[in-house]
């Protein structure tokens, strides 16, 4: 059969993104990619804790005096939501309800947009205290860190408005319906890593 | 590839009945979602509230791994058939990034 055949709620399969050859495959090559992408983040972990508060002689810089609680609670919240809300999206999807995946997700991404942008105001403000990226191995490796993570964010943002751009006039199919479904295991992966970089980081910098 | 895909439409009753399991399935994500909510609180809570750094580090830790499970059984369908391959991949990259990170730590203290 068709990928672009229309569906009604009746016909459309419980599992449409592994109702097809293509969709299971997908699915698994990309639980192979989160795996790569755990190791990845791993050595970043590993380097932040190894060179942690650590640089020239006499640094002023260390994680007692930069991290602020508060924001990183903020910035923890905002994504532990859009995580439930992109759930709410793939549930949705499961029903054959485009309108309310594609609300779901807009809900999403601003969400996502949030937490961005009090990153970006927290990078800021550190390099204007004057702990930037070439300050001290400290500065080097929490910048990759928490900064590696902040690219994944903005990949799926990305992600998540080109696919509901792509396909607003499509409606919802067994050809999108894998790639909506992708996106969404994109989206708590991120979410996963950042509960390790609030308890590691944030947490215990300060404890 | 498009022939391997062959779709039955559902009856009246398996649509209602795979429509109330939907609707059970997503409160258990909601249920999942109010404990993720709650270890957060009592993670940022403890560390706020002072307690010993030796205590408290390995209970936000452990927090944590309970959070990221939650997120990885309920919120990307672990619970569901067919995940095997999935927690195959993840558990073995757990297993290098556990590895990894203890390597570097354990090399950092025993030079100090």
């Amino acid at each position: 059969m068709d990928y672009n055949t229309k569906h009604t709620p009746h016909t459309w399969p419980k599992h449409p993104e592994t109702a097809s050859m293509e969709g299971k495959n997908k699915v698994t090559g990309f639980w192979l990619f989160l795996g790569g992408e755990t190791v990845l983040f791993a050595t970043l972990f590993a380097t932040y804790l190894a060179l942690k508060d650590r640089g020239p002689s006499g640094m002023k810089f260390s994680t007692h005096e930069l991290f602020e609680l508060p924001l990183a609670f903020i910035m923890t919240m905002l994504l532990l939501t859009s995580s439930l809300t992109s759930v709410y999206a793939m549930y949705h999807m499961k029903n054959f309800n485009f309108k309310a995946m594609q609300a779901w997700i807009s809900v999403t991404v601003l969400l996502g947009l949030g937490f961005l942008g009090l990153e970006i105001y927290e990078f800021v403000e550190y390099v204007h205290k004057g702990f930037g990226f070439r300050q001290s191995a400290f500065g080097s490796s929490f910048f990759t860190l928490v900064g590696t993570h902040g690219v994944h964010v903005i990949i799926g943002l990305v992600w998540f408005i080109l696919l509901m751009l792509r396909n607003a006039k499509r409606g919802l199919n067994l050809y999108n319906a894998p790639k909506y479904y992708l996106a969404a295991l994109y989206w708590h992966f991120i979410d996963v890593v950042w509960v390790f970089i609030f308890t590691v980081v944030y947490l215990m910098g300060v404890m | 590839m498009s022939e391997e895909t062959t779709l039955t439409p559902r009856t009246e009753k398996e649509f209602e009945y795979d429509r109330k399991r939907a609707a059970r399935g997503m409160r258990k994500q909601v249920a999942a979602f109010a404990m993720m909510i709650l270890f957060t609180f009592v993670a940022f809570a403890a560390v706020q509230a002072g307690f010993p750094a030796n205590f408290i580090g390995p209970v936000i830790l452990l927090l944590a791994g309970v959070q990221v499970a939650l997120q990885f059984y309920f919120f990307m369908h672990w619970d569901e058939k067919g995940s095997g391959t999935a927690q195959f991949f993840m558990y073995s990259a757990i297993l290098v990034a556990f590895t990894m990170v203890l390597t570097f730590v354990t090399i950092i203290w025993w030079g100090e």
